[in-house]
């Protein structure tokens, strides 16, 4: 996993040993980009790169790409999201091809939400491609240097591409063959779904790490911060895929509202803590959902502060 | 077989407002068996239409008729003789025999009277669901034989996602998750070692994708 496959930061300081970090911004719900630069400065030196949400949960936004732009062009390094749920491969493909043509190092492969979550629920889906399919893809246009139909693809994009990974979703056996195939299809680095169910986590990474998973590919748990005890019983309740323990809702639950969220945050701190000490963990990704003003606490306590220079 | 489900009644009212003389014409087939638009629902559709105009003091000849099949040339022939006695004809076959009665009828108003829903199986009394969306290009072997092209919200080739929660979809506690569905089935087949094969990405071009699609038999040509 030595060599270098791209200019991305990110991909060099995973690949030096160290433990990286990443976190991510959502774009704004409108044209003002000046939202999104404010969110990319407050968490600049405390990241390696920053992740660019793709109309998450379905909801109309400004378009990841352009966001990603924007960061760059700040010098923040971004990590294009992409799902597959809003474009056909010709589409894809363009955008790909547009983020590199920008020298935007690493994409993150989804699927993306149900759009029946989101403000167009009677619009069609494509899902012309699923998300391993899209990591395919983006790994045949940058080592084979052709598009999918065949053709070669002049100056080919140099992207880093990883997926995603949700170690709570069921049926659990299949959670690690999953992982599998996502590195087959030639994921380089992983961003989990949010963990708060530390024990199952680590029974997924043991699984990982016990078929080699680990050894190829860079997996990075990810954390977000509770804000509230109301907060933890949404994500409970209401957010497909996810696994939040009764002891954590108790905990919050345990101290004044005034200060649930100090203690969402402690709580985070400590399960990145216990969490650096587990094999097969190369980083975090840090998801403080429009709270993006905790992440340099949140790095900082946690012990992953300065980040490292490569 | 093709699954539909009525049309509201007032929407079909809408439709034939302005028509005098209607004819409820049902199928035989598919839209018999789920009860959308067979013998049965005609009578009940020509009733419903009767005492609605009645009320309003309107006279009109509302007639009823159910062929075998609306998707076939042999069936449809078969109300040429009367057609001059209508000004229209609401359609309880699906979208397919709605659509033939209307080539073969070219200055006749045809009005569908049920929504086409899909290609699937009547699971319970009173329930059917989608099995099937004609992708043109079958991978049930490959899939424990459920079909992640139509039950699968996502049509994730590589599933599940990310929101399968207890055997469910992320878009609702009342859809079986695809994949958890494969998954079992490729456990009771022992065929486990099966799901770690990727699945190449599909071409669409056998899909509404590429065209209306045709079936050439140049074997059962007369």
């Amino acid at each position: 996993m030595s060599a270098l496959n791209t200019h991305s930061r990110l991909e060099k300081i995973l690949k030096a040993g160290h433990l990286g970090v990443t976190s991510e911004c959502g774009p704004p719900r409108g044209s003002d980009a000046e939202e999104v630069k404010k969110k990319g400065l407050l968490i600049k030196d405390y990241v390696d790169a920053v992740n660019v949400t793709d109309n998450q949960t379905a909801m109309t936004r400004m378009s990841s790409l352009a966001a990603c732009i924007h960061l760059k062009l700040l010098g923040i390094e971004p990590v294009l999201q992409m799902v597959t749920r809003d474009r056909n491969r010709i589409a894809l493909q363009s955008d790909i091809l547009g983020a590199a043509s920008f020298d935007i190092p690493n994409m993150l492969c989804l699927s993306g939400d149900h759009q029946s979550f989101g403000d167009c629920k009677s619009g069609q889906n494509v899902h012309d491609l699923d998300s391993m399919q899209l990591v395919q893809t983006v790994r045949y246009m940058r080592d084979e240097g052709k598009f999918l139909g065949g053709d070669a693809i002049k100056r080919p994009p140099k992207i880093f591409v990883g997926a995603a990974a949700n170690p709570f979703a069921d049926p659990f056996e299949i959670r690690v063959p999953r992982l599998a195939k996502k590195i087959a299809c030639g994921a380089e680095f992983i961003q989990t779904q949010c963990i708060y169910n530390i024990d199952k986590f680590k029974e997924w990474i043991r699984r990982a790490t016990d078929r080699g998973l680990t050894e190829k590919t860079f997996i990075m748990a990810g954390m977000t911060p509770m804000k509230s005890v109301g907060m933890a019983k949404y994500m409970k309740n209401k957010v497909p895929g996810m696994d939040v323990p009764d002891e954590i809702i108790a905990r919050l639950a345990g101290v004044p509202k005034d200060k649930q969220a100090e203690e969402g945050v402690t709580i985070c701190v400590e399960h990145i803590q216990e969490l650096k000490e587990v094999k097969g963990v190369s980083g975090f990704h840090i998801m403080a959902i429009e709270w993006e003003e905790k992440v340099p606490e949140i790095v900082q306590r946690a012990g992953l502060y300065p980040r490292p220079q490569v | 077989m093709i699954i539909a489900k009525k049309k509201p009644i007032e929407e079909i009212i809408g439709e034939v407002e302005n028509f005098d003389r209607i004819l409820i014409l049902g199928c035989n087939e598919c839209v018999t068996v789920c009860e959308a638009g067979g013998k049965k629902e005609v009578e009940i559709l020509a009733s419903a239409l009767r005492m609605n105009f009645m009320a309003q003091g309107r006279e009109k000849t509302i007639d009823e008729r159910t062929l075998e099949r609306q998707c076939d040339h042999e069936y449809l022939e078969e109300i040429r003789g009367d057609i001059d006695k209508y000004d229209a004809i609401v359609s309880l076959a699906c979208g397919v025999g709605v659509q033939f009665a209307a080539e073969k009828y070219l200055t006749m108003p045809l009005l569908p009277g049920v929504n086409t829903v899909c290609l699937g199986a009547n699971e319970d009394r009173g329930l059917w669901t989608e099995r099937c969306q004609a992708c043109g290009s079958c991978i049930l072997a490959r899939t424990g034989g459920i079909c992640p092209v139509s039950r699968c919200a996502k049509r994730v080739m590589n599933g599940p996602c990310g929101g399968s929660t207890n055997g469910k979809c992320e878009i609702s506690k009342d859809v079986d998750c695809a994949w958890q569905l494969i998954v079992d089935r490729l456990k009771a087949l022992n065929k486990m070692e099966d799901y770690e094969k990727v699945a190449p990405i599909k071409d669409w071009s056998t899909d509404r994708a590429g065209g209306p699609r045709k079936v050439t038999r140049e074997d059962v040509k007369i």
